[in-house]
């Protein structure tokens, strides 16, 4: 219950990061969603992933909907600014909280009912124009919050709670993301940490619009035999391609790979990935081979997750409008405004 | 031919141009409009638009009024009727003595005309084709031929003319010397062939001074970039699009880093009004100064974000040029009908504040003072405009500014300040006016954070279902709004002659034909006083006006006096005191219609006394 006060103290002997602070710098509030939900443990990759990365917390801005997964942003980085907006509409929301400051790292959390349904279009478009973030979905086909309806992306022929069968196809959010060109896709899975703390740390340091889903099963109303994104179901049909680790600074790869098997990628700020691939013939720099791949396993019953591509020298928005580097939302009137002088000319112009 | 005595008036008459759209004749009517400006005489154009691009009728008109009445008069002295197909109508609505100039290349049975008018043909089809080949050419010059004519039969200087095109076309040799051509062309037949002058007459004045002569969108924008706003998302609505693209022009001029050429501003065309307003919460949110641009589509679309903003108190200015509804309505016309639907939009209990500019000047001001109290009031600004101001060239006072003005920021918590120890509740009342602090997201380490949500929650932003903590948050907004009363421009009250018990109550785009109505009134022995409301919530001194008058008629343009509705509920005062005149059909308003309207509620108010009536 979030009006229970978490308690501050701490063993002293916790590890630190870099920058001083503790895994408990990186927490929130304590969760108010049901025992043993999916979106907890992506909360946790959430604060591993910042902690690791020795994120100032406060320089975050997480941003979400409506919906269970829109909750969670109070549950992590308790220091940052966090803004629990309209259903559907975070991508909208983060994109102008980036256009005002360039500055700031900008997590958007969402869901599969606020990001494939109502808010299809501002998922879209957010991707398109290449907003700087980090646009996490936590997909759990269904709608938590107000107890068990289809969501978008249930798939075909999956079976509610209740018994009745999914007749609508399903949305892909990783094949939508990729035709509208993000330059960082990956899909994940909540129960494999190891795999998804690596993702958000990649995605943080990607510069551009990086998205992730998320299969976050719903303990309470979608973990049944039927449902495809039931814990059991997904570790049965998990196709990873590659796991990552991420080498942040510029130190030399320490860990010893076998030679052919890893890939490393450059990030803007950076930051290394280490990709360990894991299907020999899986090429994260190819958004059409992707996109096939992503189809032919689907088509399968296969659940394709890892890095499932990356372009290191993406562009952004900021980059595209040609903004300053200045935050926008520290200019005053000395800068903005043309002044009398100037309004006096056009006066003059429209005479 | 003529039965009735031709119209004979210098500098005071009604020029209405029939065109097909996409034909050219924009450019060519606009100038004949600069160029009585530049005879000194003032002049109020109006467009009268489709909601088309090519094909369809346009009609141009500009009311030559050298007493400086701006507002849209109503009946036709001159008709250029460039339009076949309109052609029936247009004869028909010009007033007896007038005129009607065609192009009588082809001839047309006489039961096409009228015998109470003046009938002035020029062959301009004749004219152009022997001159040009190009059919672009010949449908572009003949604007610029019937422009010469013009100029002769209304006995302008040329001279004027020339100097106009001369600046459109400046280091456009060619272009410039073609169309002092065919401004002689067609000037020379009509001097020739013609009797000129005519009736009607532009004679050399001095009553335009150093006023502007501007479109309310563009100033609106220009307001914004003086104020501030360095973000803008907006999806395209007519008539609020040249908003947008005002903004952009004006910043391309303004907004860019001498040394490295960036742009210190960010403009995002929007997938819908939706993402709009979000992206300008977004920004709002994170402290930059946002605003959006919509008509009334776009207001209902928005909706949900405005109570967002009024809840989670979010700065936001959203520009309304308001069309005509509901529904699709008629997009291309005119009428004040948002007021309702912007001072309560959303859902639960929610108010607005609405700005309600007359003309560009205070389009221009009202813009820029939007950014000022959105930050100070933390929540949605409406800027009130609507397509008469927004869309049609205005004679206006010059754009004012004043260098020491610095940009008000709210109440914001800075890190010194959390630093030093300051408590910070979001949503706390420390200074007593409803208005709490509130800090930029990646203010401080470990101070000053919080999450925003539209969900209920107490002073410190923690979430909450408590009825008391959500009522004592409901009345903190009561009293906000009530600050902004003080804050918001003040409604200007003029006076008549002599006291009366009747009084006059307009905002915005009325003004003009209001201003000139109470002469009319006047006239007619009617004495009213004047309040004309500048913005929404009303300043005190409108409970005031209407303790002062018997009758107090609320002037508007909309069918279901929203207005008066809105004043009735605000200050619960018995509605049959106030009296509605309004206008609905998506034409401006005008002096005549309101003097009418007015004018026959007062005779019939006074009653004569029966003995007298007998006797």
């Amino acid at each position: 219950m979030t009006y229970i006060a978490k308690p501050k103290f701490h063993h002293p002997g916790l590890k630190k990061n870099e920058l001083g602070y503790t895994h408990r710098d990186y927490e929130g509030k304590i969760s108010t969603l049901c025992a043993g939900c999916g979106h907890d443990s992506i909360t946790a990759s959430i604060i591993e992933a910042c902690y690791e990365l020795s994120i100032e917390p406060h320089r975050v801005a997480k941003i979400s909907g409506i919906g269970c997964s829109s909750k969670t942003p109070d549950y992590f980085l308790g220091n940052s600014h966090g803004f629990n907006s309209v259903h559907g509409r975070m991508p909208s929301v983060l994109t102008g909280a980036n256009l005002a400051n360039r500055d700031l790292i900008y997590l958007g959390v969402s869901g599969d009912g606020d990001s494939a349904s109502i808010g299809f279009g501002q998922f879209a478009h957010s991707i398109r124009r290449g907003v700087n973030m980090t646009y996490i979905v936590e997909n759990n086909g269904v709608y938590g919050l107000t107890k068990g309806q289809f969501s978008a992306t249930a798939d075909r022929g999956s079976k509610s709670k209740k018994g009745v069968t999914n007749t609508d196809n399903a949305i892909d959010l990783v094949a939508i993301a990729l035709q509208l060109g993000a330059t960082f896709v990956a899909r994940s899975f909540s129960g494999d940490k190891s795999q998804l703390v690596p993702l958000i740390a990649a995605a943080i340091g990607h510069k551009g619009a990086s998205f992730i889903d998320v299969i976050s099963p719903c303990i309470a109303f979608n973990n049944h035999a039927g449902s495809t994104k039931s814990f059991d179901y997904v570790r049965e049909h998990n196709d990873a391609v590659n796991r990552l680790d991420v080498l942040v600074g510029r130190d030399p790869i320490a860990v010893d790979y076998a030679p052919g098997t890893v890939q490393v990628v450059e990030q803007h700020d950076g930051s290394k990935i280490a990709l360990r691939k894991i299907d020999a013939d899986y090429d994260p720099h190819d958004r059409l081979g992707a996109m096939t791949f992503l189809q032919k396993h689907a088509a399968k019953g296969q659940i394709v997750t890892g890095l499932l591509y990356v372009d290191p020298d993406a562009e952004d928005l900021h980059e595209h409008l040609n903004t300053v580097e200045t935050p926008l939302n520290t200019l005053e009137a000395d800068t903005l405004c043309p002044g009398s002088a100037v309004l006096d000319k056009i006066n003059a112009s429209l005479r | 031919m003529s039965d009735k005595k031709p119209i004979s008036s210098v500098n005071d008459f009604v020029v209405r141009f029939a065109n097909v759209n996409g034909s050219g004749s924009a450019s060519a009517n606009e100038m004949f409009a600069r160029a009585i400006l530049r005879h000194g005489v003032p002049v109020s154009p109006r467009n009268i638009f489709p909601s088309n691009i090519q094909g369809l009728p346009t009609w141009y008109e500009v009311r030559v009024t050298e007493d400086g009445h701006l507002g849209a008069r109503g009946g036709v002295d001159m008709m250029v009727a460039m339009n076949p197909q309109t052609w029936d109508k247009d004869v028909a609505g010009i007033e007896p003595g007038g005129y009607l100039f065609y192009d009588s290349t082809k001839p047309m049975p006489s039961t096409k005309f009228r015998d109470d008018i003046t009938v002035i043909g020029v062959p301009l089809t004749a004219i152009t084709n022997s001159t040009y080949t190009d059919p672009r050419q010949r449908q572009l010059f003949k604007n610029i031929i019937y422009l010469g004519s013009l100029s002769a039969l209304l006995d302008m200087d040329p001279k004027l003319i020339e100097q106009l095109i001369g600046e459109q076309y400046k280091g456009k040799e060619k272009l410039l010397s073609s169309n002092v051509h065919a401004l002689h062309l067609g000037r020379d037949w009509a001097l020739q062939n013609l009797k000129c002058p005519i009736g009607l007459r532009v004679k050399k004045s001095d009553k335009v001074g150093d006023r502007i002569f501007i479109e309310g969108n563009s100033a609106a924008a220009l307001g914004a970039v003086y104020g501030g706003a360095t973000v803008c998302a907006w999806y395209p609505i007519t008539p609020s699009s040249s908003v947008a693209e005002a903004f952009t022009a004006h910043c391309k001029k303004y907004r860019h880093d001498p040394e490295t050429g960036k742009a210190k501003y960010a403009i995002v065309q929007g997938e819908d009004e939706l993402a709009s307003i979000g992206i300008v919460i977004g920004a709002s949110w994170n402290g930059a100064r946002a605003f959006t641009a919509t008509s009334g589509p776009g207001i209902s679309l928005m909706t949900e974000f405005i109570g967002l903003s009024y809840f989670a108190e979010i700065p936001a200015v959203i520009m309304n040029i308001q069309r005509a509804g509901p529904s699709t309505g008629m997009p291309t016309r005119t009428q004040q009908c948002d007021i309702i639907a912007c001072a309560y939009a959303s859902h639960g209990d929610t108010k607005h504040v609405l700005l309600f500019p007359e003309d560009p000047a205070e389009a221009f001001e009202f813009a820029a003072a939007a950014f000022d109290l959105a930050e100070r009031l933390q929540t949605t600004i409406f800027l009130m405009l609507d397509l008469d101001i927004g869309m049609n060239h205005r004679l206006s006072r010059p754009l004012k500014w004043d260098d020491a003005r610095q940009y008000d920021r709210g109440k914001i918590m800075t890190a010194e300040m959390l630093e030093e120890g300051r408590d910070f509740g979001r949503y706390l009342d420390v200074d007593g006016d409803g208005i709490p602090y509130r800090t930029y997201p990646g203010t401080h380490p470990t101070k000053g954070s919080y999450f925003t949500r539209g969900t209920s929650r107490d002073r410190y932003a923690r979430y909450s279902e408590e009825g008391t903590v959500y009522a004592d948050n409901m009345q903190r907004l009561v009293r906000k709004f009530e600050t902004a009363q003080d804050l918001v421009p003040r409604p200007l009250q003029a006076n008549a002659e002599r006291p009366t018990k009747y009084g006059v109550i307009y905002f915005g785009s009325t003004s003009p034909a209001m201003d000139e109505a109470i002469g009319l009134l006047e006239a007619r022995g009617h004495q009213l006083d004047r309040l004309r409301i500048r913005a929404f919530p009303f300043h005190s001194s409108v409970a005031s006006f209407l303790a002062e008058h018997d009758f107090v008629y609320v002037v508007e343009q909309n069918r279901d006096s929203q207005l008066r509705q809105l004043i009735v509920n605000e200050n619960g005062i018995d509605p049959v005191r106030l009296v509605p005149i309004v206008h609905y059909d998506g034409t401006p308003i005008t002096a005549r219609f309101i003097a009418k309207a007015i004018g026959d509620h007062q005779d019939h108010l006074k009653v004569t006394p029966l003995r007298k009536a007998v006797s």
